[in-house]
């Protein structure tokens, strides 16, 4: 188990060995490895598998931008698919495997597509593959996306927590280089509250990964000393692991933190948590990152960042090659000349690209074997490291309105026009490349935060170092030889497919991107799309600038959708409302029924039953008989006083209100501005100035807005105040011929004969001795029926208390579908009839509108479709064979007429099968329908296979007259 | 250029450089019978019906950015015709039906993938609503069924039926539903309008309409003034700026739509799943990367990027239903700004200036609707008169109280 | 979003439920003549514009005040924050 290419130095801790897989090879490790380093270490080359062509990939980057090194981790439900290998801090028993082959990672099966990759050229899916017809779906879009893809999902629910967390401070600080720690040395000293968050797992961002000197230390020493300033101040929060993906609106920032991903054990802490940090300002110190240059094979695995390869040197301790050739177009890049001898390693080759030398080929198809110059020699080299300059982060930057500019001294795009608000810019993200002026950057724009922010403590000198000369060329690819040279190494595009996508047509940037698919992979072409942009450039005659510039979208690098989803899942996704009877519900065989946010209960069963229709069956004879239970606390209630309150509910509903009497409840319609039915409910009048509305369960918190708009918009001088009760009270419907004698002895104190307690009247009561009560005379069923209320905290009492006091009378609980049933025997309307598409002439509501008074919805009630003769009516409707069961969204039609939209006559609303009647009913919309009753009609159901002829009639199925609940 | 695999394997054999552009990229010319402006999918289908289907070729379509950049190059794909409301559903259903031929019609392989589209229900209400509606579909010939719990699980066997919130009952299921590869739909249409002689103009802004006598006589544009028989707006998510241009207020407000797409993934979604109790939809592209999205942000803006909240409701809506997605990264997201009408449902009507067409308001449905908005647009356009499946895509709807309002959400765009 | 509330200071937008355009404070008299028109206008047609907007928030999830909010739709800035009532007021409405 040694690492054949671990060498001296770095940021590691050899006292420690770590174990962990690779394709089920044992491999080891330390401690401040990631799996890339890791894997270099262990002389593993090979890790993936491009996209399209299925070719060879090793590590190209030691960062977040990595195109090549994706792999999958764990196994079972926790696998991971698409990690970047140079992101993955190692430890003990990390379970690793690569991804995007069929067969073995070395003999993939898929890599004939690389011989066919002529006909695989940009665009080639949209000139083909069509013909026949059928075969898309069947042969080729299947073969298509099985070779596609990148790693795969366990199929199993992740099996971690996700948190949600919110911060706040003045400034938050965006990457730890040398730029982030500078200023937030500066703003910490100055006293600002400051959040310094960095992607890596170690703070110090390039001063790790290169030799440079800062204050008189080694660059990473620094760092360390400055992590440990920044520590001791109890105003500086510091944050690793800590990705920043993307800029929100008035300071925003989204933030993921990793605080279990580097663990054997989590420790049942949460896997990640998703922050959003709200800020005063913010100092974007992302760094840079570094491109390459394009030429015949430079994807093989072997190929590397410069910048990368000295990260591994310096940093990890780990020689990416035993010979290495350099390419570069800049002074940055020959730096890694040094570091590699002074490591001891062998440099076979240093190709300037501003001196005219360039490489034309690359040989060893899984591992870099030998270079080609352009003079015809060819080199031998293990590794490559290749410099094309460097690209500042510009990303979060761009998350607005901002649009990169040129700046062609650094040949690169700096941030430019609208920041988001609060931002600045600092260091090498914004095309500072050089030390002493990164530093001397990102410490005055801390200090003039400060100022800003009114905070003068002393900040201290921004630490000394020199300034390398960067000194760099606008090279950007070798167009020379017929190799195919790859731009977006993940995605398999190649400088042939730029030009082919100019050839075509497809010059704008975005047109680019499309065609191509370049800059769409994993890493969002964060080493490929200035490429790109160059190779495109040079093709349309036209410089970089001109040819455009990509905006960069959120997040700056993946984040998990389970991050994104937090805790709101499985049974958490939404808060749960229970009633105040629910706990004596689930004691007495009530089963639950989602309603909203509520559960409801729906039926007793009762022991013997054979299925729920037996329960509601016998729930709805029982009510209807004797007496019946039922818990209406989800209704909307809305505590409405003050002086002009009837004044006030006069304009909100549509009949009129004015003078409803002290003592007395009131069916109340209200409509939306455009006339159409929105909520309905009763009002009571409990005073001169008090009421007390009632509304559906869906609309409870609509209908409350509605009214504070009205109250506070429209009419701001009426003198009425609104409170929403729905939780402050449980209510209760006491239904049927016996409920008079039960309430009778429920209340203290009241006459209930018909005479002294008539159908609408309300009053304030007690209950069992003294318990502070409503009762309202009100009936949904259709029964005599009364409404009981009572604080929301008595509501478990009043339950027992009523059940006991019921006994007498066989009080029988009823759930939601008894209700249903009832309502629908009687022909009142519910939600599957007020929709928000039904107009109050559609249900027979048309008169009791007030034409005498301007109320919400009362000026665009008669448009001329509204009041067309042939509108649809509610009905009501019964099976010709009375065995059949009728089906809800059934449509109408007229027996003879085709089966087509022209012809259809309206649709079933509600259906139920009544005990009373002794077959199913329904409800339904039909065109000029009142007028219909007695016609048969095709009730036509496709889509339950059903058909079968109904007869129309009066939708109030029992009792039209309405003598039981006034009786 | 006809495309075909001969042309391919041509090409390939001789290094790919007999390919053509596109589309040309010709001069404006001072004047054409029809001006489009607007070339994102609308435009350019409409622009593609009328050259190749209706026999007007003197047409210009000019565009502000770069063609296909406005929502048919950012939305999340989706193809269906599962309305409710006539209105809508039998103009869907055409829609769905030039779908089915579209790629063989103009030669361009836009990936047309008649995968199945599942909206699942989680109550009775639900059950009786996609019931009703998918009779309606039905009666337009669309196709549909409705599947119980058990044939869900059989289908999709990674859904949550077992931990979930709002346990899911059933689905309303449309075969025929699906995806398309929603950029090579513009340049599709681009291409077989181009190749009819139709100029597309990129970089071309209107800056205004040259209104004579409440007459539209053409548009000024950053490439000078065009003249035209009928100018023929289609610019959704910029209508209301752009008929400002011409002193109209709209029935109109712009929202934005965030959509999102997963790192790529081996195939695990074959269709399209609708969630019935939250705000999210979701298929997986054939590149791989789950494309999903859910409500809109809310808020009035043109600003084509959202808020976090959305992005997190959106990804709750995700994790309901489909707990296994946890670990599939999000890769990129964006906004699309959409023309929010007053019903849910669209415009395709000419305007109270003569001359002067209108096509918007398509919400968030507007990529489904792109070939039947192209042909019945070109209808109104060739024959002034409206297409029969889309009479009632006016302008007076609200004037004369017939609304299509899908979802009875009443005149307030943000709940549609 | 962050909506600087004027009695209670800086809150998250989350915490608001958007209406849209001001301009629906000011209702016309639904019983008056031409109450249709001036409805229709009032229910259906917006400005839309690019730009400045104000535009209703209410604070569901803290005080239910309805404030008017004047916000750039292009960026997002926020350059005023009114509360309706005031605005109402300042309208001319009353009772």
């Amino acid at each position: 188990m040694n690492q054949p290419n671990r060498i001296d130095g770095g940021q590691i801790d050899r006292a420690t060995t770590l174990k962990f897989q690779f394709n089920e090879r044992w491999l080891t490790a330390h401690p401040g490895d990631t799996l890339a380093s890791a894997l270099l270490a262990n002389g593993v080359r090979l890790v993936g598998r491009s996209f399209k062509y299925h070719r060879p990939r090793g590590i190209f980057s030691a960062g977040s931008e990595e195109p090549n090194a994706l792999v999958q981790l764990h196994k079972g439900a926790a696998l991971e698919p698409n990690t970047r290998a140079t992101t993955v801090e190692v430890f003990d028993g990390l379970y690793a495997t690569s991804q995007n082959h069929r067969g073995s990672l070395e003999y993939d099966f898929l890599a004939v597509n690389d011989l066919l990759s002529p006909f695989l050229s940009a665009g080639f899916y949209y000139k083909t593959f069509m013909w026949p017809r059928a075969f898309w779906e069947k042969i080729y879009e299947p073969v298509i996306r099985s070779a596609a893809g990148l790693g795969r999902l366990s199929g199993k629910p992740d099996p971690d927590a996700y948190d949600h967390g919110y911060l706040h401070c003045d400034v938050l600080i965006i990457g730890a280089g040398p730029a982030g720690l500078t200023a937030a040395l500066a703003a910490g000293r100055a006293g600002l509250r400051v959040i310094l968050a960095d992607e890596d797992f170690r703070m110090g961002g390039r001063l790790n990964a290169e030799t440079q000197v800062v204050g008189d230390m080694e660059g990473a020493a620094w760092a360390q000393a400055a992590v440990g300033e920044l520590t001791s101040m109890n105003n500086v929060r510091l944050m690793t692991r800590t990705t920043v993906y993307g800029a929100y609106d008035h300071g925003t920032y989204g933030a993921l933190e990793r605080m279990t991903d580097h663990l054997s054990d989590s420790g049942d802490k949460p896997r990640q948590v998703l922050w959003r940090v709200y800020s005063k300002r913010a100092i974007l110190c992302a760094g840079a990152t570094e491109r390459s240059i394009a030429f015949g094979n430079n994807d093989r695995p072997g190929v590397m960042l410069a910048g990368a390869v000295r990260a591994y040197v310096n940093r990890f301790g780990v020689a990416p090659g035993r010979r290495v050739a350099v390419l570069t177009n800049n002074n940055d890049g020959l730096r890694t000349v040094d570091d590699l001898r002074a490591k001891g390693i062998e440099v076979s080759a240093v190709i300037d690209a501003r001196k005219g030398d360039y490489l034309v080929n690359t040989t060893g198809r899984k591992g870099l074997k030998s270079v080609h110059l352009n003079n015809g020699r060819r080199i031998e080299a293990d590794c490559l490291a290749v410099s094309g300059g460097w690209s500042p982060n510009v990303h979060l930057s761009s998350h607005h309105r901002g649009r990169p500019i040129w700046r062609d001294d650094i040949a690169a795009f700096v941030p430019g026009g609208e920041l988001p608000p609060g931002m600045i810019v600092a260091g090498a993200a914004n095309g500072t490349l050089t030390l002493a002026s990164i530093l001397k950057e990102a410490h005055e724009t801390a200090q003039r935060i400060a100022t800003d922010l009114g905070k003068s403590g002393p900040t201290g000198e921004p630490p000394k170092a020199s300034d390398e000369d960067f000194a760099t060329a606008p090279i950007w690819h070798i167009n020379k030889g017929k190799q195919r040279a790859w731009v977006d190494l993940q995605n398999d595009v190649t400088t042939k497919d730029v030009t082919q996508s100019h050839r075509e047509g497809f010059r704008s940037v975005e047109h680019l991107k499309r065609y191509t698919t370049l800059g769409m992979a994993t890493d969002q072409g964060k080493t490929s799309n200035m490429l790109g942009l160059a190779v495109m450039a040079e093709a349309s005659g036209k410089t970089i600038p001109e040819t455009g510039t990509t905006i960069f979208r959120p997040p700056y690098s993946p984040v998990p959708i389970g991050a994104f989803a937090g805790r709101a899942r499985g049974k958490d996704f939404r808060p749960t409302r229970r009633t105040p009877s629910h706990d004596w519900a689930s004691e007495n065989g009530a089963s639950f029924v989602e309603t909203g946010a509520w559960l409801r209960a729906e039926w007793y069963a009762r022991p013997g039953e054979r299925g729920w229709r037996d329960s509601v069956d016998r729930e709805v004879k029982a009510t209807r008989t004797g007496v019946g239970i039922c818990d209406v606390t989800t209704l909307g209630k809305i505590d409405i006083q003050g002086r002009d309150t009837a004044e006030f509910l006069n304009k909100i509903y549509a009949n009129a209100f004015l003078k409803l009497p002290v003592g007395k409840v009131r069916y109340g319609l209200m409509l939306r501005e455009d006339g159409t039915v929105y909520d309905d409910g009763t009002t009571a009048r409990l005073s001169e100035t008090h009421f007390v509305m009632t509304t559906t369960t869906a609309n409870a918190v609509l209908v409350f807005r509605n009214l504070e708009f009205a109250r506070q918009c429209l009419w701001p001088d009426l003198d009425v105040h609104l409170i929403s009760t729905t939780d402050a009270w449980a209510q209760f419907s006491v239904a049927g011929p016996k409920s008079r004698a039960l309430m009778q002895k429920a209340v203290d104190d009241l006459d209930l004969s018909n005479e002294a307690f008539p159908f609408m009247a309300c009053a304030a009561c007690t209950v069992f001795g003294g318990t502070p009560a409503r009762l309202f005379r009100i009936s949904f069923s259709g029964e005599l029926a009364y409404e009981i209320a009572v604080p929301a905290r008595y509501g478990d009492a009043m339950i027992r208390a009523m059940m006991a006091a019921g006994e007498e009378f066989n009080l029988t609980p009823y759930g939601t579908e008894a209700l249903g049933v009832m309502r629908i025997e009687k022909g009142h309307v519910a939600g599957n009839e007020l929709n928000g598409q039904t107009d109050a002439r559609m249900i027979g509501l048309g008169k009791m509108i007030s034409r005498n008074k301007d109320f919400i919805g009362a000026a665009l009630l008669d448009r001329p479709e509204q009041t067309r003769d042939d509108g649809l009516q509610l009905v009501g409707l019964r099976p010709i064979d009375a065995n059949v069961n009728l089906t809800a969204g059934a449509h109408f039609l007229n027996p003879g007429d085709p089966a087509d939209m022209a012809h259809d006559q309206g649709w079933m609303t509600s259906v139920a099968y009544s005990p009373e009647l002794g077959c199913s009913i329904g409800l339904g919309f039909l065109k000029r329908g009142s007028e219909r009753h007695g016609e048969t009609l095709r009730s036509f159901s496709p889509i339950r296979a059903q058909d079968v002829m109904v007869e129309v009639c009066s939708p109030h199925h029992i009792d039209p007259e309405g003598e039981r609940q006034r009786g | 250029m006809r495309y075909n695999a001969l042309k391919i394997l041509k090409e390939g054999l001789t290094g790919n450089k007999g390919w053509t552009p596109v589309w040309r990229e010709p001069d404006p010319k001072p004047e054409y019978d029809i001006v489009i402006v607007g070339g994102g999918g609308h435009g350019l289908a409409t622009a593609y019906y009328l050259s190749n289907k209706f026999g007007m070729t003197n047409i210009a379509v000019v565009e502000k950015g770069w063609i296909g950049s406005g929502n048919v190059g950012r939305n999340t794909t989706l193809i269906r015709a599962n309305y409710l409301l006539e209105g809508n559903q039998p103009f869907y259903e055409l829609s769905l039906k030039l779908w089915e031929g579209l790629e063989q019609d103009f030669n361009y392989n836009a990936m047309v993938s008649q995968r199945g589209i599942l909206n699942l229900y989680h109550s009775d209400a639900q059950r009786d609503a996609y019931a009703r509606r998918g009779n309606a579909m039905h009666l337009t010939g669309s196709g549909g069924a409705l599947l119980d719990e058990v044939q869900i699980r059989e289908k999709c066997p990674y859904l949550d039926f077992d931990n979930a919130r709002f346990p899911i009952k059933g689905a309303l299921w449309q075969p025929r539903g699906g995806t398309v590869r929603h950029d090579a739909v513009a340049w599709g249409f681009a291409r077989g309008a181009d190749q009819k002689g139709v100029d597309i103009l990129q970089n071309c802004e209107v800056t205004g309409f040259q209104i004579e006598n409440g007459v539209c006589r053409g548009v000024e544009t950053s490439r000078g003034a065009i003249r035209a028989r009928k100018v023929a707006v289609c610019v959704a998510g910029s209508s209301g700026r752009v008929m400002s241009l011409a002193g109209m207020r709209l029935p109109i407000e712009s929202h934005v739509l965030q959509a999102f797409v997963s790192e790529g993934l081996k195939p695990i979604l074959p269709s399209v799943i609708t969630f019935g109790a939250g705000h999210f939809y979701v298929s997986q592209s054939d590149k791989g990367g789950l494309v999903f999205g859910g409500d809109i942000d809310g808020y009035n803006t043109y600003a084509q990027r959202g808020n976090l909240p959305v992005v997190e409701d959106v990804c709750e809506g995700g994790m309901a239903i489909l707990p296994m997605i946890g670990r599939a990264r999000l890769l990129r997201m964006w906004g699309g700004v959409m023309d929010m009408s007053m019903d849910g449902s669209p415009f395709i009507d000419r305007t109270h200036i003569d001359g002067l067409y209108f096509n918007g308001g398509w919400c968030y449905g507007g990529f489904k609707a792109t070939p039947a908005s192209g042909f019945c647009y070109a209808h109104l356009l060739s024959k002034d008169a409206p297409h029969p499946v889309a009479t009632r895509l006016r302008l007076d709807r609200f004037r004369r109280g017939a609304p299509i309002d899908e979802k009875g959400a009443g005149p307030q765009p943000n709940l549609h | 979003m962050i909506i600087n509330h004027p009695l209670l200071g800086p809150r998250d937008a989350a915490e608001f439920v958007y209406l849209g355009d001001a301009s629906l404070i000011e209702r016309p008299d639904g019983f008056g003549e031409n109450a249709e028109d001036a409805m229709y206008d009032y229910v259906y047609l917006r400005d839309n514009p690019a730009g400045q907007h104000r535009e209703l928030w209410y604070h569901e999830q803290g005080d239910r005040s309805w404030l008017v909010v004047t916000r750039n739709t292009l960026t997002h800035e926020i350059t005023a924050i009114e509360l309706a009532r005031d605005v109402a007021r300042s309208k001319g409405r009353s009772r």
